[in-house]
């Protein structure tokens, strides 16, 4: 079962690259459990792959147009695919680097990966049901998903 | 590099502007937004940007190339990471100061990096006065 302390890292380091990157805190909706088949991705995803003492994914993904935006904010004015994946992949490594602070050898974290295009599907956990987080900045929605077991 | 052999008029202008001539920064960081970022948001004059590298083999050769006084170093990076880059500078130019900047934020990590070499450490992300106190530490310490 997923322990809250071990969710605040996670939510943790997704706000706070907004709130220091952008200038502009972002804020987190109602957590959701998705039990049957994994949630839907947006353009851009990120992610993390735990082995340890814990199993599973942790996964940022965002739609196009907020993470322009958030270029925008942070006075990036190449708004490339490249410079997406790149964008998304800062954020799975900061959320990374919140986990192995909080939790050290006991999470043994992989080097944050990308996926591009809403059809893109990352990796299955069998057995781990996924809790999404949504994760609001000014007017656009993304989701942070953690499925460990 | 202009060294003045202090015994001419020339030789003690030539003196001068090595005193005076900006610092050399190599930026390394396998996110181009990052480097961008560093590089749009340094604000000292006294600085010079002299090449910027998303790997430590790609760092290796720039610095061998532009022999830099200073240089941002990212940890995670792939092909040659950022720990093992830091002990190889060294080796190469002990002078040289080093600033991680890193997601990495366990105090593990930065001890790590500081026995290699390192001479500060700054966490991702950051803001650009963060990043600027960060490197006017790095400055006061030459």
């Amino acid at each position: 079962m997923l322990q809250e302390q071990e969710l605040k890292t996670f939510v943790e380091g997704t706000t706070n690259y907004f709130e220091i990157a952008a200038q502009q805190p972002a804020s987190v909706g109602s957590p959701y459990l998705v039990t049957e088949g994994a949630p839907a991705v947006h353009d851009y995803t990120g992610i993390i792959r735990i082995s340890g003492r814990r199993e599973g994914v942790v996964y940022f993904t965002a739609p196009k147009a907020m993470l322009t935006v958030l270029l925008m904010k942070m006075q990036e004015n190449d708004f490339s695919h490249e410079n997406m994946r790149d964008l998304v992949g800062e954020v799975a490594n900061t959320i990374s680097g919140n986990a192995r602070r909080d939790f050290g050898n006991e999470f043994v974290i992989s080097v944050p990966s990308v996926l591009a295009g809403e059809q893109s599907q990352p990796p299955r956990v069998p057995g781990a049901r996924s809790f999404v987080i949504p994760i609001n900045w000014r007017s656009h929605s993304a989701k942070l998903v953690v499925a460990l077991k | 590099m202009t060294r003045g052999n202090g015994t001419s008029a020339l030789g003690a202008v030539s003196a001068g502007s090595a005193l005076r001539r900006r610092l050399k920064l190599l930026i390394v960081d396998d996110s181009n937004i990052v480097r961008r970022r560093i590089e749009r948001s340094q604000q000292f004059d006294s600085i010079e940007v002299v090449g910027s590298a998303s790997n430590g083999v790609e760092a290796l050769e720039l610095f061998r190339a532009t022999d830099p006084d200073l240089v941002t170093m990212d940890l995670t990076m792939p092909q040659m990471d950022g720990i093992e880059c830091i002990a190889r500078l060294v080796a190469l130019k002990p002078a040289v100061r080093i600033l991680v900047i890193s997601a990495l934020a366990d105090k593990a990590t930065a001890v790590d990096a500081m026995e290699k070499g390192a001479n500060g450490f700054l966490n991702k992300p950051f803001t650009d006065r963060q990043l600027n106190e960060a490197i006017a530490e790095l400055l006061r310490g030459r």
